[in-house]
């Protein structure tokens, strides 16, 4: 039992850490049509741009976060769109799935060539003492970690909903010629969604670095963790990308623990496919419309 | 422009007889490989191109079909007998395959497929008993015909570039027949396709199982090719490196593959200066082609070529597609 209450925790954690990357994905997803196959590489290499901070240029933890963010928000989130997607939005879905592919291959690529093909230590940012609750050994960074994501995840839903631009975003997302009609800037309102996709990943990159270091490579089972937390949730909804995400994180724990550790990766993609053939709209999604 | 295309195809099958006798080893293992990607990216094309169906699974296939062939030759069946096993298990598995892609499309089915393709590495890892696990599989003799042995690096060459021409004669068979045209018609517009007597169930099986089928048979001549199969080869980047090979190339055009293989193939030995600069330059190109020509490089060549021809005439010079 103490076991299994251990596995629960951290694979709640690291599932939170995947439901952050899946948020941002489904969030890109709704406002501009960009299924972002670099997702995961979009959450390595926050972790560099810290690296690059605390080490090359010699700042503090602290500055190095917020050089992190700065740089983040300008090139995963402004340039990303302006650069990247912009240009290929009218030439529909498949351009950008393969651009994208291709923008991962880049920045993993890049990462290995001009920083390290080794994986970094990365600092902790939460302390790393366990607690004994009922014979589980709880580390405390897992429950910082679940907390700080669910704390994100809720105050981002409470934006969209409570605020006006948060609104404006969803009017944006649901039908965006209504939206221009009515007199929002969707534009701006997209660009909105690529900081904040940016602003997510940033923050996984942070929580999960610490765990599994920071390497290059990192992007490639990141993304597709959170392609699947983010479908078998439900691919038009932040909460679905939320409970898809700590589900997938206990499926893999669990999984790993009681049924097979070389076959880890394999339960959360049987659960994909099982999920999109049944429930193709996800577990929590409504179904899209399908126009002919 | 009909006898242009043949003469210009005789012309390229010359070229790629007598440039083997001009190479090295090295340079001859290189068009080889070349052979084996594109019959590969064929396929795809094939699922992707012509039926627009997103498949993400074709270095499972090119691995199934490696794995298979290697198997059998180890326990001393010949070659052939490897390669038609290859082509039909991948067939059927293509077949299984294409049951999601009755029910959802475009990403769903990249997930799905992307999906399997995890699913197949996974098998080909952890399975020591039979794949050889990390480890891989070799000491599989390459297969000789009528007294004609193919260790020879030119003898295998030639023997690829044979079944090569024979699959790519295949293919245009079948894009120009009714079928080919069932699958363009699903692609453009499944709900009009099936309204006019299209059983677009049955195409979309197809479309994925002989393009699967496709990824098997250069998955069998892989094999013998490097001597040394491991699952390394077949994870999810190689199926990505298929797929951008089958959208640089050209998506839905005949050579578009082969033009796209030709490139990921050629591009690390021109790039070899960089040093591990490659894969930066060749994601690079790819980004900035598909924003100023989604429709790969024949599109960008065709582009040009009507850009030259407009010129002359002047005044009619807006019939651009």
């Amino acid at each position: 039992m103490g076991e299994f209450f251990q596995l629960l925790v951290s694979g709640l954690a690291t599932g939170s850490i995947y439901a952050l990357a899946a948020v941002g994905f489904t969030l890109l997803w709704q406002a501009s049509q960009t299924i972002n196959f670099a997702q995961g590489e979009f959450v390595m290499l926050p972790a560099f741009f810290v690296l690059i901070g605390t080490q090359v240029l010699g700042l503090n933890l602290i500055l190095g976060l917020l050089f992190a963010l700065v740089v983040s928000l300008l090139l995963l989130g402004l340039v990303f769109k302006r650069l990247i997607i912009d240009p290929m939005l009218p030439h529909g879905v498949l351009p950008i799935v393969i651009s994208t592919i291709a923008l991962g291959i880049l920045l993993r690529d890049s990462v290995k060539e001009f920083y390290s093909a080794e994986a970094q230590p990365f600092p902790a940012i939460f302390s790393e003492r366990t607690l004994s609750v009922f014979g589980a050994v709880i580390s405390l960074q897992d429950i910082a970690i679940l907390i700080t994501s669910l704390t994100t995840i809720t105050v981002l839903q409470l934006f969209l909903t409570r605020t006006r631009t948060g609104r404006c975003m969803q009017a944006t997302a649901q039908n965006r010629g209504v939206a221009e009609i009515l007199g929002v800037n969707v534009n701006r309102m997209i660009l909105y969604t690529f900081l904040i996709n940016a602003g997510l990943a940033l923050m996984a990159s942070v929580l999960i670095s610490p765990i599994y270091l920071a390497k290059f490579s990192n992007g490639e089972s990141i993304g597709l963790i959170a392609f699947i937390a983010a479908i078998v949730g439900g691919f038009n909804q932040v909460r679905g990308a939320l409970a898809g995400g700590l589900l997938i994180g206990v499926v893999d724990n669990m999984s790993a623990a009681y049924i097979s550790a070389e076959y880890r990766t394999a339960f959360p993609l049987m659960l994909l496919i099982i999920i999109i053939l049944v429930r193709p709209q996800g577990l929590f999604g409504t179904a899209e419309e399908r126009s002919v | 422009m009909r006898l242009i295309t043949i003469i210009a195809s005789l012309a390229v099958l010359a070229l790629l007889v007598v440039l083997p006798f001009n190479l090295k080893n090295y340079g001859i293992y290189i068009l080889s490989l070349w052979m084996v990607y594109s019959i590969a990216a064929m396929g795809l094309n094939l699922t992707l191109g012509y039926a627009g169906q997103v498949s993400l699974a074709q270095a499972a296939f090119l691995g199934i079909g490696a794995y298979t062939t290697a198997l059998l030759m180890k326990a001393g069946y010949p070659f052939l007998f490897g390669f038609g096993l290859s082509a039909g298990i991948c067939f059927c598995v293509g077949l299984i395959l294409g049951y999601p892609a009755l029910r959802v499309q475009h990403h769903f089915l990249a997930f799905v497929t992307l999906g399997f393709n995890a699913l197949v590495w996974l098998v080909f890892r952890n399975e020591e008993w039979l794949t050889g696990g990390t480890y891989g599989l070799m000491g599989f003799p390459r297969p000789s015909f009528f007294g004609i042995d193919t260790t020879n690096q030119v003898a295998f060459y030639f023997f690829s570039l044979t079944i090569f021409v024979l699959l790519a004669v295949i293919l245009w068979w079948i894009v120009r027949s009714p079928w080919g045209r069932a699958f363009q018609a699903l692609r453009e517009n499944p709900i009009r396709a099936n309204s006019l007597g299209v059983d677009i169930r049955r195409m979309t099986l197809l479309a994925f199982a002989i393009g699967a089928a496709y990824g098997g048979m250069a998955g069998s001549l892989f094999a013998p090719l490097v001597e040394f199969i491991d699952p390394q080869s077949f994870q999810l980047n190689t199926s990505l490196m298929l797929l951008l090979m089958v959208i640089v190339g050209g998506s839905g055009r005949f050579l578009g593959p082969v033009i796209g293989a030709l490139l990921v193939v050629l591009l690390p030995e021109w790039l070899r200066f960089t040093e591990g600069m490659y894969l930066i330059i060749y994601a690079s190109l790819v980004m900035v082609l598909l924003a100023f020509c989604p429709s790969g490089l024949i599109g960008l060549y065709e582009r040009s070529v009507a850009a030259l021809r407009a010129r002359p005439s002047g005044s009619r010079g807006s019939e651009k597609p």
